[in-house]
């Protein structure tokens, strides 16, 4: 096509300078305005972090269980939540190879793969989520914006082990600040961790918490922490929920373009490049989730 | 893409490898986390957070141009993509974390 022709198609929507669809370009545009938000958010939890270095919880204390395993296993969860992320995003490159082949069974086959794995990560965030609200250890909050933890010498413990219950036996549990000073007075073996990662002996302890202490945090939710810094709770439910939303929102999705495929709906349009678009929307969110993943649980 | 890189799935599963291999190091840092780079602070912090920035860079890199396969579009399109977030995503942590550092000192 010569170059006058071409201009002239230029102003009747005729051409396509960057070689893609109007559905596809679409979906780039707003990938960037969502690839900024999250940047935002990851920002503005980075200034939290920079304004209180020195107490803010360090995430191999928040998250460190694993379903039905005891002990203390960091990292190894969010590993898990991370693998079936990416596995779900592979799964979703060969749903659309086989759509450009137009071979419909193979991508009802690995699109419902993708929706499995999708629905495996939002059942992990639940969990997540769920542990995170219950709580681990117990806090202490104090007049300023530290919140102390319970220890025995130089190892953390916690403020179920010393009152001597069960965190974990389904009952709600509630301290007061004096039961809590008592007990350490009638347990010297039993101290308290400072926000910033200090030590103190069992008399400097209780003195510590007769001078300041509050309120005795047990779980986390958007005011009180027991990990430490409320903010990082605030961040921690905001940034991994609206994550959670576009993951939810992805597989909604994906049921849509499944029912779609299966109705033959693409076999008819000659084409599937229905589901290169809602793919290039999943690989977005697995994206994300490896930003969140560095910056929540390993930085 | 190429029709001769259609045909076959290998290099789904190539990036796939590479993918987890990344994450199973970056997680194996984590949790060992090896002395000289978890003592040695560089730019303001750890080298083993350099570290794990770079390493998520390289995973971003392999999802954005290989899984959303804009490696393989116009040149126009990719730089279109790319060059707003590479502009105004280190502008904004530049100002934000400069401005958190400030308001430590100023506490």
């Amino acid at each position: 096509m010569s170059e006058t022709e071409n201009y002239g198609k230029a102003w009747k929507g005729g051409d396509k300078p960057y070689v893609a669809s109007y559905g596809k370009l679409m979906m780039w545009f707003f990938l960037i305005t969502d690839t900024l938000t999250f940047s935002a958010f990851l920002a503005s939890y980075g200034f939290s972090r920079f304004k209180y270095p020195d107490i803010w919880p360090s995430p191999e204390d928040v998250f460190t269980h694993f379903p039905f395993l005891h002990g203390d296993h960091p990292l190894l969860f969010v590993a898990l939540m991370t693998f079936i992320l990416i596995m779900s995003s592979v799964t979703m490159v060969l749903a659309v190879n086989y759509g450009h082949k137009m071979q419909k069974n193979k991508v009802v086959l690995w699109l419902s793969l993708t929706i499995v794995g999708g629905c495996m990560f939002l059942g992990s965030q639940a969990w997540e989520w769920g542990h995170f609200i219950h709580g681990d250890r117990g806090g202490i909050d104090t007049k300023t914006e530290h919140v102390v933890h319970i220890a025995e010498g130089e190892d953390l413990s916690s403020v179920y082990s010393m009152m001597g219950v069960d965190g974990h036996d389904g009952h709600h549990h509630h301290f007061t600040v004096e039961e809590v000073i008592a007990s350490l007075q009638n347990q010297t073996q039993y101290n308290i961790r400072k926000a910033d990662k200090e030590y103190l002996s069992n008399e400097e302890s209780i003195k510590y918490l007769k001078k300041n202490a509050t309120n005795v945090l047990l779980g986390a939710n958007l005011e009180d922490n027991e990990y430490g810094h409320r903010l990082f709770a605030d961040y921690f439910f905001f940034i991994t929920g609206f994550h959670g939303f576009h993951v939810f929102s992805g597989v909604i999705i994906l049921l849509i373009i499944l029912i779609n495929v299966l109705k033959g709906t693409y076999e008819r349009r000659g084409h599937y490049e229905m589901v290169e678009k809602v793919g290039l929307y999943w690989h977005f969110v697995d994206l994300v989730w490896v930003f969140v993943f560095t910056f929540f649980y390993l930085v | 893409m190429t029709d001769e890189q259609h045909k076959g799935n290998w290099w789904i599963w190539k990036v796939f490898w590479i993918l987890l291999g990344l994450t199973t190091f970056e997680v194996g840092l984590g949790i060992y986390k090896p002395s000289f780079l978890n003592e040695t602070i560089f730019l303001g912090t750890k080298l083993l957070n350099h570290v794990f920035i770079i390493l998520t860079l390289i995973k971003g890199g392999y999802i954005v141009l290989v899984f959303m396969h804009l490696g393989f579009e116009r040149a126009t399109l990719k730089w279109t993509i790319l060059l707003p977030a590479f502009i105004l995503v280190p502008y904004l942590l530049f100002i934000v974390l400069s401005e958190g550092a400030y308001a430590y000192l100023m506490m």
